[in-house]
């Protein structure tokens, strides 16, 4: 990296004082993206912590609870996220092989897809909700402690993802933004690769809510 | 700001941007999706659970390896990651230990 840095400031020099600040780590922001990820790894974690706990402890409830939820729905989001993550790495290869067009058509079908699994969420809670389990909900509050606290944790923990799926469609959004206006180029692209990383992330998270919640009874 | 300051070193870090072996992450992530679905309506009694975390964590592996290209990053990245998945797999059976055997 030193050697990065080195070239890139004799080329300041070159070209005069006007990009004097333009002196990047592109190292150094990924590094950081990285740890900043390994923060959301402890935190979403936790939550299975207390998920594998109260699985042992409620197990018959847990079984019976995840029967209630939709394979198909959970299947359909897994799909759309998987294939998210794919336009996501192809928005990215685009952009390096400085087909910029092809770079912003993949990156919107990234945003269209999580756009996607949250209609879906929608519908899925929305059912549960109709029927009167939520959180304080009167249909959940007539169950049995095992099923109110699989309901809990599955409101918490899809909902927290949800989270992040919304934020992560904030910032492809920002980014789509940076590319059209040449600020993430084909010889910038740090942070469209750390947006990627993010949006990956909320894959991977997906990748173990999906069989907890769904596929375990 | 444009493409002027271009610098060599930058784009060699790009590490050869190629189409396919995505695609084919992704057909496997799909393939495995579908076992996990399958395998899901069988009845493995205890296994059930260990059967479908075992295949999240190869899903995981194949996301964290090209789609986050982990396996092109320098040795410090995977050190990090190889870290990260050390404590959250020591906090995960300490833990497991101490429900499972109160």
């Amino acid at each position: 990296m030193s050697t990065n840095s080195t070239t890139n400031a004799t080329h300041e020099e070159e070209h005069g004082h006007e990009h004097v600040h333009d002196l990047r780590d592109d190292y150094g922001s990924k590094l950081g993206m990285w740890l900043f990820l390994f923060t959301e790894l402890i935190l979403f974690g936790g939550l299975f912590l207390l998920y594998m706990s109260y699985r042992f402890q409620y197990f018959p409830e847990f079984q019976l609870s995840a029967k209630s939820l939709k394979i198909w729905m959970g299947g359909l989001n897994t799909i759309i996220l998987l294939t998210s993550s794919l336009t996501m790495v192809l928005s990215i290869t685009a952009l390096q092989r400085r087909k910029i067009k092809a770079s912003i058509y993949w990156l919107i079908t990234t945003i269209v897809f999580a756009s996607g699994f949250l209609v879906v969420k929608f519908f899925e809670w929305s059912d549960k909700f109709s029927h009167g389990i939520f959180p304080g909900g009167e249909e959940l509050a007539l169950k049995s402690q095992g099923e109110k606290v699989f309901y809990g944790l599955y409101f918490t923990m899809t909902g927290l993802h949800g989270l992040h799926v919304i934020i992560g469609m904030i910032i492809l959004g920002f980014i789509l933004v940076f590319i059209v206006k040449g600020k993430v180029s084909p010889d910038r692209f740090a942070l469209i690769e750390n947006g990627g990383l993010y949006w990956h992330l909320v894959d991977l998270i997906w990748i173990f809510l999906f069989p907890l919640f769904y596929l375990l009874h | 700001m444009s493409y002027t300051d271009t610098n060599e070193g930058k784009i060699a870090h790009a590490h050869d941007p190629r189409y396919g072996i995505n695609v084919m992450i992704w057909i496997t992530l799909l393939s495995l999706t579908v076992i996990t679905i399958a395998v899901a309506g069988l009845d493995l009694g205890n296994y059930t659970l260990l059967v479908a975390m075992f295949i999240a964590a190869i899903k995981s592996g194949f996301v964290i390896n090209y789609f986050m290209h982990i396996r092109f990053e320098d040795l410090l990245f995977k050190l990090f990651i190889a870290g990260v998945i050390m404590v959250l797999l020591v906090v995960f059976v300490l833990t497991a230990l101490d429900v499972f055997l109160r």
